[in-house]
Order: structure tokens, then sequence, then C-alpha cells
């Protein structure tokens, strides 16, 4: 599996740490109910096809990077800036 | 049909003509007391204690494939009990007392070795650690013995003992540690279920399950609606998505692990070793083949296959500890779907909200060993509605409350670090 850096191109996976499910930028209210972190945390859609997850480009240029790929069959479908995903989610 | 020495032996006079099906192909009918969801090992085994330790024979067992077509078909087949953690420690002890017992219980020969297991510590901070988890093992009950360089020696002559990058200084012996036949522990727990009257349906996926008012009703599959009082789902790496068919999602995410097959060899390593620092880990089989792995490939996978850069890791780290093994050829090699919670320990529990929903899952790479106690104490939990002893532990809410995390591992309770 390769992955496109939207700074650095196309890089080998191992340049890249996984850190989990997207919904990870979706950060709750620091006051939100234990439910919500909960739901934040640990519980995961885990779908079997298209997913996105965070990345993070830690032997290039440390950038946090949104990867829409398909979990059956390991295809990359699109690669973006966390913090652009982010802005948008705003 | 039960073996004897008897019976292997007038078959084999007269051309094996006499072998019958193990079990009965059963086709759903349309009402049961119980439905397990998953005819793995875990919901074999649940099928079994059910009927056997609870009388509770009118149950189905629904596999979308073959039975034992899953990760028990598939793994590299340890089986231990050699945890720190209490709420790990004694359910796995009470799971490796099970499988000593297993082959009389079962009447099936499912080829458990006892061959002792060793892992290896690189360090003093190492050292102390093991020792730490030694002593808790013996408190247990277990057995376990800390072993310097040269008793590993004595063991392990072939290893490379002086590698600059992580020195062997000694290692945690766990004689009981050992093998089984994996097949084997899915066929025989299937035929001492189906014996009891337990159908075992095949080619049945379940593509809804039916709550009613908080209640669950049956479920919905490719060969027709069932209805059932009480429904388990059992389905390792899939469990977030039959989880879903009842509107949960669960705290786990499915990874793959990757491990690997060499042609076979003649008798040389006698043990299971495990080399954590490299992330390697080893046995042979009674085949010959040396069996080994290592760590997940560290992303959300269903693919059942891994990709390379994992590959080279697990040969590396061989290589590194027994350079030995350099020209075994790689027979083949295969992905399985890990259903990894942010603890890296499992759940056996209600589902709450819904009455009669169960859930037995996240056994992320470590299952295999887990299977008899995992069936014992999930039929305790649905023929009782109250959770066995030993795995009283295994709760769903501890992830919301905080209260009985079982991090075993000691590096955090989050989803990518299991």
């Amino acid at each position: 599996m390769r992955l496109t850096c939207p700074i650095c191109g196309e890089r080998d996976r191992r340049e890249f740490y996984y850190v989990g499910d997207a919904v990870l930028l979706r950060r709750p209210d620091p006051e939100a109910s234990d439910v919500v972190w909960d739901d934040y945390l640990h519980n995961r859609d885990n779908p079997a096809g298209e997913t996105r997850d965070l990345w993070y480009h830690e032997a290039g240029c440390a950038g946090w990077i949104v990867v829409t790929r398909n979990t059956l069959t390991h295809e990359v479908i699109a690669t973006e800036l966390a913090s652009k995903v982010s802005e948008a989610q705003a | 049909m039960r073996f004897s020495g008897w019976k292997v032996l007038r078959e084999g006079l007269t051309g094996n003509k006499g072998w019958r099906a193990h079990w009965r192909d059963a086709h759903p009918k349309p009402e049961y007391d119980l439905v397990i969801i998953g005819g793995g090992g875990h919901g074999l085994s649940t099928a079994y204690y059910l009927a056997k330790n609870h009388g509770l024979t009118n149950v189905a067992v629904l596999e979308k494939g073959y039975l034992g077509g899953g990760n028990v078909g598939r793994n590299t087949t340890i089986v231990r009990a050699n945890y720190f953690l209490q709420g790990n420690s004694e359910f796995y002890s009470h799971s490796l007392k099970l499988w000593e017992g297993l082959e009389d219980d079962l009447n099936y020969n499912v080829m458990h070795s006892q061959r002792g297991l060793i892992n290896l510590f690189h360090s003093d901070g190492q050292r102390d650690a093991f020792a730490r988890r030694g002593n808790m093992m013996v408190n247990q009950g277990d057995d376990a013995i800390l072993l310097d360089r040269e008793g590993v020696r004595r063991h392990l002559p072939y290893l490379d003992f002086e590698q600059t990058r992580f020195p062997i200084y000694g290692g945690l012996y766990h004689p009981r540690g050992g093998t089984a036949r994996h097949d084997a522990v899915a066929w025989g727990y299937a035929r001492g279920a189906s014996d009891r009257g337990v159908d075992l349906v095949q080619n049945c996926e379940v593509t809804g399950i039916d709550i009613e008012s908080g209640v669950v009703r049956g479920v919905q599959t490719t060969k027709g609606p069932i209805r059932a009082r009480k429904v388990g789902i059992i389905v390792a790496g899939r469990s977030g998505l039959v989880a879903g068919m009842a509107g949960r999602r669960l705290p786990i995410e499915s990874h793959v692990l990757q491990a690997f097959v060499t042609e076979g060899l003649k008798p040389v390593i006698n043990h299971v070793i495990s080399f954590g620092m490299g992330h390697f880990y080893i046995s042979q089989s009674d085949k010959g083949g040396l069996v080994f792995g290592g760590d997940l490939d560290f992303y959300a996978s269903y693919a059942q296959r891994g990709n390379l850069p994992m590959k080279e890791h697990v040969m590396e780290a061989g290589m590194t500890l027994m350079p030995m093994i350099g020209k075994a050829k790689v027979l083949r090699s295969w992905g399985g779907v890990m259903d990894m919670t942010p603890d890296g320990s499992p759940v056996i529990d209600k589902m709450e909200g819904i009455d009669g929903l169960y859930i037995d899952c996240g056994w992320n790479y470590g299952g295999f060993k887990a299977v008899p106690a995992s069936g014992w104490c999930m039929a305790h939990l649905m023929a009782t509605d109250t959770p066995h002893e030993v795995a009283a532990g295994f709760r769903l809410d501890r992830f919301r409350t905080g209260v009985g995390i079982m991090d075993e591992e000691g590096t955090g309770s989050q989803h990518n670090l299991h």
C-alpha cells in the first residue's frame, strides 16, 4: 500500500503512522457527557468497505492526513490534509 | 461417531469405509430457544457448553460460510495462560485447564501439545517485568519459571544470543504452554454440540436482527427468518457489522494480522518461542512446517491479506533471532481479521438495552487459546443471565466508565496501540 501525501507526493506506507478513524477530528466539547466521549474515543463504525482514517506522515513532512480507502481491497481513493478537512467540518 | 483405538485399527484393516460425517449438516427450523451467530471456535464451544453444562439443546449455530472456516481454521495455534492482570489471568487459567481435559471431554484428538512456551527478554527492565509476570502466574496457580541466559541456552541452543540489537538476557518459561490442532478443536466442539441436539447450519448468513420494543425476537437469514428467545453474536472480526444490525456500535476496529508457514522440515523447534522486542513468534507444527508471525499491519482492514512491509519485518526478526531458519522456504502466508479493542482485552456481555442479545467479541489476536473458556463463560451468561466469575471483568461498559480497563500490555487504552 502506498499513500499520497498532499505535500510530499506518493510514498511508502512505512513512512506513515496510522492513528485511527477520522472521527478523531470531531473532538467533542470537554463538558460533553461520558456517553459522548466514550463514543468518540472507543466506538467505531468499523466499515467493511470505504472508510476514512487519520494518518501521520512521521518519516516525511509530519503532516496529518485523512485517507479515504477501502478496507476490503486496500485501494486508496483519496488523501487530503487533515487541517483542510477540519476547516471544512467547522 | 466415537473414536477409539479399536475403531482406528478396524477401519485401517477394512479400507476406512466405516467413517461417517462427524456432525449433522442441519437445515434451520423456524424457531429455537437460542441462536448463536457464528460457527467458529467460540460459537461452537458456546453451543457445546450450552448443551453440556446447561442442558439447552434447542439451539442453532448459524454460519455464513463453512464451520470453522474463519480464524479458528487459520491461526498460529498457541495455547497459554501467562496473563498478568486480574480479570485476565483467572480466565486464561480456566481455559488452559479446560484444554488439558479437552480430548477426554470431547473424545476428539485436538493434538494439544504442552511443549512449553518461552518469552525472551533482552534488558534488565524487561527481566524485572517478566519476573513480576511469572510471580502473578504462579499466584494464579499456573506455572512459570524464570530462566537466565544459560537456562534459555539449554532449551534453545540455536538462538543468536549475542545479537547486538537485542542480546538475550533470559526468558520466562511456561511449561504448560504449547499448541493444538486448530481445525480439530472446531470439529470436536461441532460434533459434541451436534450429538447433543444442536443444529449446525452452514451457508446461512444473518442479514438482520429482529428487535421489538427492546427485546430480541430472532434473526433474518439467507435461509429465511428464524425466531429465537436469545441471540448470541460471536463473529470475531465481523462483530462491528453484526452489532450494526442491532443498531449498536462497538469499541472494536478490525485489523489484519499475518502469519506464515514454511515447507515441512524435520523436527527442529520443540517449543513455542516469542521474541517480543522483534515482534516475532514461532513454533513447529506436527507436519513439520515452521509456523510464525509478528505484529498487526496496523490499519483497519477486512481484506484477509496483509502488505509487504510487515512480511519483510517478520522475516528480518526471525533471521535476527535464529539465523538457522534462513534456508527454510515459506510455503504460504495469510491474513486474518482481528477484532481489536482499545485495551486489548475481550468482551463477554449482555448488549445493554436489548433483552436477549449477547455478545462475545474483542479477542484481538489471542482468541484461539480462549476458545474453551470463552464458550464456557458465554454459555453461562446466555443460560443464566449472570456473568461467569472468571469472565466477570469482560464488560462492554468498561470503556465508558473507565472502571476495569484491562490493558495487559500497559501501552494505553486506545485503538491504535494494541
